[in-house]
């Protein structure tokens, strides 16, 4: 337990003070000096006064300060008074029973001491979690590692990250191997393999083996940076939860010390008209109970603590929320709409399936071979993806003659056989009928020696974890599920259907999708969340209540417009992010709940004169303690 | 334009307190206090002198709340 230096005075003055408290309560039960008489109440009214100076002094100038500068209704002061009135009480009855304005000072003092750990506590962990700020760097001076300020590095520079080092700004690798830790920035536990010629974030730490990296940006516009900026900024949107316990506060201190007010007047005076006895003393003693529960300090620290930890636990697990607010609407999600590439499907073409005519005595292996050999000078996408379902290295001296035809495919010769890989046009060009496909994606059909042989299919796939996510949402309370994309209808059909998505959208351009969506906002009820990978739909980002961009790590612009950034482009995330807002929600409006609860209980019962000034104090320093300690709950997000 | 500051104050409270100040000192548009992070982000109004206006909001500020501090 590590305290400031305000907080051990405060913790000393309290010891004190209740060592001090049970010594004269010693004095009093053992008569050693009898209450009665003039020398007995000069004793304890000034042994008493001592303690209450010990206690609460720094409570007495403070309130006197506010007078000053015109805040009458500070909680120092209803504080300050609440316990000098006590205290007066006490003289006026000439019982010598001072323990009650003492004890009162002292939870409260025990009350703030607590807050004020709790709170710097749940701050530094939370800081802790976000440690990715690198302290140096490493670079190359004659032969020499020298370590600079990751501001002083120019892009273009070459770095060294030794293993257990974190890479301080993006780039890539020139020269090792090695594996990264990016749980910090992304929550994923498994290490991340790199080698010469991957791009690296900053942030990640560095494993295994010593890393050249040439840097691609500056510190300040690196990963690591735009990471920090953000969570620091993220608490200056407030939340319409905190808004209102801003509002409150405002209101109920004033009401609560009217009301005070009100009960010690009204009720003798009406005991006056009515002829009987105006008992000054019980309403003045029921007032002063409402002043010490007048502080809505329960609420005004837990709300915001409670947001605070709930993005805290959120941007652990490669979630980051740029306010409370996006959080609170984040939880009121009903319909979650995806953007099709690279949200739900990877966003790079595979090979799906390979169909030979075996009739031509032509198989798998042998029509991939072909397929690569004739591509393999070619970097249309659709080649490099054939290459790769081919595994090997493709022979180039095997091939000769190659001639692509824009808009058909390419034709070649392939160990002096005549091949040709297009599409349908490519096929009927070399005067083959070929029936269509049937098959969502890309297909390339295939001939060798002017022989259909069959065709390859191509096609972006399904993420995973996709269809785990959309059951997820739904478990998560989200009503409908929407895809929009620009791909053809039979591609979003098959992806929609194998993932149980509601509603499908295809053939878009980028400005249909923010029609879509507007669409979708004006007849939906609920908020609607966009998720896209950022690329391109920006403005769809922004449209939406909720944008939320996908494995942004690196687009600058879809941070920029996107409200939630997941820092990888797992859908899973999207589920977790509703579930931890949930949490955070819940937990918000349970404090407020409890904590005005209790507190008008114990204002009414007081009224009343059911209670004393004890449990009033108990109320308010045990209704704020234990709505601190709920609010770091938010804080777990681990297994929501 | 818009600037964060670090502050120190120890009561959640003060710092909404110290952020109706700062919000209603002149050459200040909009300001915002986020106790968490004990930052204070003032945005100010157009040519307004940011070293002077920052001044202002900390006398502001050490009015409702004596015990805080405004590194700038």
């Amino acid at each position: 337990m590590k305290l400031s230096r305000k907080q051990r005075k405060a913790l000393v003055r309290i010891c004190v003070a209740a060592a001090l408290l049970v010594v004269v309560n010693v004095i009093k039960a053992a008569h050693i000096v009898p209450v009665e008489g003039t020398f007995g109440f000069v004793f304890y009214l000034l042994f008493y006064s001592g303690i209450y100076c010990v206690i609460g002094l720094d409570i007495l100038r403070k309130a006197g300060r506010g007078m000053v500068n015109g805040r009458p209704f500070d909680e120092c002061f209803l504080m300050a008074f609440a316990t000098l009135g006590a205290f007066a009480l006490a003289i006026y009855e000439r019982n010598a029973d001072y323990n009650e304005a003492i004890a009162v000072m002292l939870f409260y003092q025990v009350g703030e001491l607590f807050q004020s750990y709790a709170v710097g506590k749940s701050r530094r962990s939370i800081s802790e979690l976000m440690d990715i700020r690198p302290d140096y760097a490493n670079i190359e001076k004659d032969g020499d590692l020298v370590q600079v300020s990751p501001d002083e590095v120019e892009p273009g520079t070459v770095i060294v990250v030794r293993p257990g080092e974190k890479i301080p700004i993006d780039g890539t690798v020139e020269s090792g191997t090695s594996s990264l830790d990016t749980a910090a920035l992304t929550g994923e536990s498994v290490p991340r393999n790199v080698a010469e010629g991957d791009s690296v974030i900053s942030g990640c730490i560095n494993l295994t083996g010593v890393l050249r990296i040439r840097t691609t940006k500056a510190f300040g516009e690196s990963t690591v940076s735009k990471i920090l900026e953000l969570v620091e900024n993220a608490g200056s949107r407030k939340s319409r939860s905190e808004e209102f316990i801003s509002r409150f506060a405002r209101v109920y201190t004033p009401a609560v010390v009217f009301s005070a007010i009100a009960l010690a007047v009204l009720p003798p005076v009406f005991g006056l008209i009515a002829g009987k006895s105006p008992v000054w003393g019980v309403w003045f003693y029921r007032a002063l109970t409402f002043l010490v529960i007048s502080c809505p300090c329960a609420l005004v620290v837990s709300i915001p603590l409670s947001f605070f930890a709930g993005i805290g636990g959120a941007s652990r697990q490669g979630i980051l929320v740029k306010g409370s607010n996006f959080l609170e609407t984040l939880s009121k999600t009903k319909t979650v709409v995806f953007d099709k590439t690279g949200t739900l499907t990877e966003g790079v073409f595979e090979v799906t399936s390979v169909n030979a005519v075996e009739a031509v005595g032509m198989d798998e292996r042998a029509l991939l071979e072909y397929a690569a050999l004739v591509e393999c000078f070619s970097s249309h996408p659709i080649s490099r993806s054939l290459i790769q379902a081919y595994g090997k290295d493709p022979d180039r001296s095997r091939v000769s003659g190659i001639e692509e035809i824009s808009g058909h495919g390419v034709c070649g010769n392939v160990d002096g056989h005549s091949v040709a890989a297009g599409n349908l046009k490519l096929m009927a060009r070399i005067g083959l009928d070929v029936q269509p496909a049937v098959e969502a994606g890309t297909v390339v059909y295939m001939a060798v020696d002017g022989t259909y042989c069959g065709y390859i299919v191509i096609s972006d796939v399904v993420k995973p974890t996709s269809g785990a996510a959309i059951c997820a949402l739904r478990q998560a309370g989200v009503a409908k599920t929407v895809m929009l994309t620009g791909d053809s209808k039979v591609i979003a059909d098959k992806v929609a259907g194998e993932l149980g998505i509601d509603e499908v959208h295809s053939e878009l351009l980028p400005a249909d999708k923010v029609a879509m969506v507007e669409k979708l906002l004006a007849d939906g009820s609920g908020k609607l969340a966009f998720a896209g990978d950022g690329i391109n739909d920006a403005p769809v980002l922004t449209r939406a209540d909720i944008g939320i961009a996908m494995g942004a790590l690196g687009s600058d612009a879809a941070i920029e417009a996107a409200d939630v950034v997941l820092m990888d482009d797992d859908p899973m995330k999207i589920s977790k992010a509703i579930k931890i807002s949930k949490k955070c929600l819940r937990i918000v409006y349970q404090n407020i709940v409890f904590a005005l609860v209790v507190k008008f209980a114990c204002l009414i019962l007081g009224a009343l004169g059911i209670t004393n000034m004890w449990a009033a104090i108990f109320a308010d320093v045990g209704v704020m303690v234990l709505a601190v300690l709920n609010a770091i709950r938010a804080l777990r997000a681990q297994n929501v | 334009m818009k600037k964060t500051y670090k502050i120190e104050v120890d009561c959640a409270n003060c710092a909404n307190l110290m952020e109706q100040a700062a919000k209603k000192t002149a050459g200040v548009a909009d300001a915002s206090v986020n106790f968490m992070a004990l930052k204070m982000t003032v945005e100010f109004q157009e040519g307004a002198d940011e070293k002077k206006v920052m001044k202002d909001v900390f006398k502001a500020c050490r009015k409702v709340e004596p015990d805080c501090e405004i590194e700038f």
